[in-house]
């Protein structure tokens, strides 16, 4: 189907299915419950895990298939950024020209930088990547802040002129759009106690990740995929039988740049306010951790990484001394403080601490991050040895 | 993917759930019948409590915490009741608000307006706050104020120091309590002008991002009204740790006052840096050299030990002012006494204003009769009350700034504790710091209640 292979399929099947019922599957537990506050099934969070998914499936493209360690994809993610919130303060509220343009802005600013960088390989070009994107960092905290609002992020205001609307007579910011459909739109439905959320800003990211995952499993299957992987098992052989490899760098290098712009596009699509600090390196560092967290090189892996790392962010900061304590009243009062005393330097502000733990066992024990995990089940399930290896990987 | 097994008892099974979906679904949008977003409709009420825990501001972000704690409890009746006792309003009977027990949720700013407004927004989206309150930075303050009033929710900003957050950027659905630049400016010139003299030269250096640049703003403004003349004015990047570098000219520029318009670990290191260079020991056109520092708190005064010793600046409150300035600033020693009995240490400015925002906020529940966020807006517009530390304080209606006494303190030379850090040298009248509401542009647009 689409030109894929039975495997591809049913992978993108799979994955267009994890989308379309994340609402459901991302609530297991009913509204009120105690473990109610694992639940993930709400907007702002849903739109993060596809919105990040599209992140570091373009950065998988760049880093999986040719090995080059980019540094500073966080300065495609902002540029896509301030470009969308402009053009929503400028053109229009409706989000399909901020998603457009956000996606070829980003691109020749990675024409650009990627021209650059890519003269080294290795660390140097690592190196160079960390060093332009904390350039645009500093530049957009400061010296741009006419164009990028500095510190306090650029965001919309009520006077912005929005040439292609009508005149604003509500006396309030209009929310970004789709054709009317405001992003924050949400249908909620209430059954035996479990709260499902369906919300429109959502169901547009998962499209638009589909389409990517799509694109994505094309690039990885195509003769410029194999060049690229060409690249990642031994650059100078190539160069060696007459081939200039630039061109095929430049094109990866700017395609995984345009992803990182419509992943920008697409936030501010949700939340229209775009800060410097997310050109900062710790956002292209998280980005790093993502695809190594899901599996470098595969197509499912970036999308899970994002996936568990937001949801570490967003749900296990959340839980502080008070609810620990209320999980725990059934114990003798001694022994609940003791629990918690334990716990509580993994959750809250210990989250960062629980992630790295994990991220360690992960690279200790599963080198192939959570796909290898699955496939290992998968085996275990299956009884078979290793034919399964492949499935969906590569 | 499997195969699809089409059994009769799992077809029935299927149909049964899917038929108790489509007939008992409580369908809401954004545009339908509630009154307005999160309406609290069991026995309790949720409050959002967005603070930085991670990052360069986390220890003002842990004060703030504990304050917010402290006064879910009292709201609650547990506790000595803090504030609640010295309040000029008594609509507050210590049974929540509204005789909704008041519970909370916590969340990390990570000082970054990303993940500020990711963590406001899964509190309005998952927990159903309220009302979300927090943020120890401009930038933050600002990104979710704007966050709050696109979901219609109420935001109470805590420690925010620019003129933007009521200012260029405010807001229907925002309300601040803490001063701000421009205040810290006209409160310090006059006492700068009298300590050091009219025809000073001063020399700035700024943090490079927005609070930087209103602070510096307002203090050149009103010193050079006075007669100061300004001689360079340089940006330092936000994570600059060494400021050597940008102290060493200072000397040699004909200055003969230091301006560090710096907040948190900026400050500490910028002011050590001075110290260092021997600029307090210095004369410069045959004066003492001064340092000059606008926006004081006592935990930074604490990172810089020793050399705060006699350097001015303002904050918005102390914990001292009670017994210093007298009893028009009651409230103080309730508080103090509270927070010092839970926590062991006094609060700091930080722990007091988001204090006092939570109290303001239930207590215009309370006079509004709901939780409705056009009628908590039109309760806190404009109020007028006393008995909060701070004396009698305006709620302006304009731009929802708070107007009260802003005090000019300096380093304490001699402190007995630590936490006897900072001295009051002054009072200045919240009349002498009152501006016109429109200098700052920016529009505050109408209430929206999301529903």
């Amino acid at each position: 189907m689409l030109g894929l292979n039975k495997k591809d399929t049913s992978l993108l099947v799979a994955v267009a299915l994890l989308v379309a019922l994340a609402p459901i599957i991302l609530n297991p537990f009913p509204e009120g419950s105690a473990l109610a506050q694992f639940n993930a099934g709400y907007p702002d969070l849903m739109q993060r895990f596809v919105i990040f998914g599209i992140f570091a499936v373009g950065f998988n493209i760049l880093f999986g298939l040719t090995g080059y360690l980019s540094f500073g994809h966080a300065a495609f993610l902002g540029a896509g950024s301030y470009a969308g919130v402009w053009m929503l303060k400028l053109l229009t509220i409706n989000v399909i020209p901020a998603i457009l343009i956000s996606t070829v802005v980003a691109g020749l600013f990675s024409i650009l930088i990627g021209y650059i960088s890519l003269r080294r390989s290795g660390i140097y070009f690592s190196i160079l990547t960390l060093a332009f994107a904390q350039m645009s960092f500093a530049l957009a905290a400061s010296v741009l802040t006419p164009i990028t609002g500095g510190e306090t992020g650029l965001q919309t205001a009520l006077d912005d002129p929005r040439i292609l609307d009508g005149a604003n007579t509500t006396g309030n910011i209009p929310a970004p759009s789709l054709f009317g459909m405001e992003m924050s739109d949400s249908l909620q439905v209430n059954v035996a106690g479990w709260l499902w959320t369906f919300n429109v800003g959502y169901y547009l990211a998962g499209v638009i990740l589909l389409i990517a995952f799509y694109v994505a499993i094309r690039i990885f299957r195509s003769p410029f995929g194999l060049m690229l992987r060409a690249i990642k098992s031994n650059q100078q052989r190539l160069t060696y039988t007459g081939l200039n490899t630039r061109p095929y760098m430049l094109a990866c290098f700017v395609i995984s740049g345009m992803y990182a712009g419509l992943a920008g596009g697409l936030m501010v699509a949700m939340d229209p306010l775009a800060g410097a600090e997310r050109m900062q390196w710790t956002a292209s560092g998280e980005v790093v951790l993502m695809t190594i967290l899901g599996g470098i090189g595969t197509l499912i892996g970036p999308v899970l990484g994002a996936g568990l790392i937001k949801y570490f962010e967003n749900i296990f900061s959340k839980i502080n001394s008070n609810l620990l304590h209320e999980w725990f009243a059934f114990l003798p009062d001694g022994l609940e403080d003791f629990v918690v005393a334990i716990i509580y330097p993994f959750i809250g502000k210990g989250w960062h601490l629980t992630l790295g733990l994990m991220f360690m066992a992960v690279i200790i024990f599963l080198p192939g991050g959570l796909v290898e995990l699955g496939q290992k089940i998968a085996r275990k399930m299956s009884g078979k040895s290793d034919d399964k290896q492949t499935k969906s990987t590569e | 993917m499997s195969k699809l097994d089409l059994t009769r008892r799992g077809v029935i099974k299927s149909g049964a759930v899917a038929g108790a979906g489509l007939a008992l679904p409580t369908i809401f949008t954004a545009s339908s019948a509630a009154a307005y977003v999160n309406e609290p409709t069991g026995s309790t009420v949720t409050l959002g409590f967005n603070v930085p825990q991670t990052g360069p501001y986390a220890d003002e972000g842990a004060d703030e915490l504990r304050a917010y704690m402290l006064a879910v409890e009292h709201l609650n009746g547990e506790g000595d009741g803090g504030m609640l006792n010295t309040f000029s309003s008594k609509a507050l009977k210590g049974n929540g608000i509204l005789g909704k027990k008041v519970e909370y949720v916590t969340g990390d700013t990570q000082t970054k307006p990303d993940a500020a407004r990711a963590s406001a927004r899964s509190m309005i989206e998952k927990d159903g706050a309220v009302m979300i309150t927090g943020g120890s930075s401009s930038g933050v303050a600002v990104a979710v104020q704007a966050l709050c009033q696109e979901a219609g929710i109420i935001f109470m900003a805590g420690l925010t120091h620019s003129n933007d957050t009521t200012g260029k950027d405010k807001k229907a659905n925002g309300f601040r309590h803490f001063f701000n630049s421009y205040m810290s400016g006209a409160a310090l010139a006059p006492i700068l002008a009298d300590r050091y003299g009219k025809d000073r030269k001063a020399y700035h250096l700024t943090a490079d991002y927005n609070w930087g640049y209103t602070t510096e703003e307002a203090v050149r403004t009103s010193t050079e009204a006075m007669g100061w003349e300004t001689v360079a004015a340089v940006k330092t990047p936000l994570a600059q740790t060494d400021f050597s570098s940008y102290v060493a000219p200072v000397l040699n520029s004909g200055a003969d006052v230091l301006v560090l318009n710096h907040y948190g670990g900026n400050m500490v290191n910028s002011l050590t840096s001075a110290v260092q260079f021997g600029l307090r020991a210095a004369q410069a056109n045959g004066k003492n050299f001064e340092i000059v520092v606008p926006l004081y708190s006592r935990l930074m005064a604490k990172g810089a030990g020793k050399n705060v010793a006699g350097i001015f600046g303002s904050t918005n409150w102390h914990w001292s002012l009670e017994n210093v300035a007298g009893a028009r600033y009651a409230g103080t020693n309730a508080f103090v006494k509270s927070f010092g009995e839970k926590y062991g240490f006094p609060p700091s400015q930080a722990a007091h204003t988001t204090y006092c925002q939570t109290l303001l906020y239930a207590d215009a529940c309370e006079r509004a009769g709901t939780f409705n966020p056009c009628g908590v807006g039109q309760a806190l517009e404009g109020f007028e009350f006393d008995g909060l530390g701070n004396g009698p304080t305006l709620y302006r209606a304009e731009d929802h700034q708070c107007f009260k006494d802003v005090l000019v303190v300096k380093g304490n030379e001699n402190p007995t504790s630590d936490f006897d850090l900072l001295e009051i040298v002054d009072v200045t009248p919240a009349a002498a710091v009152t501006y016109d509401a429109s200098i700052f542009g920016g529009e505050l647009g109408s209430c929206n209640p999301g529903a």
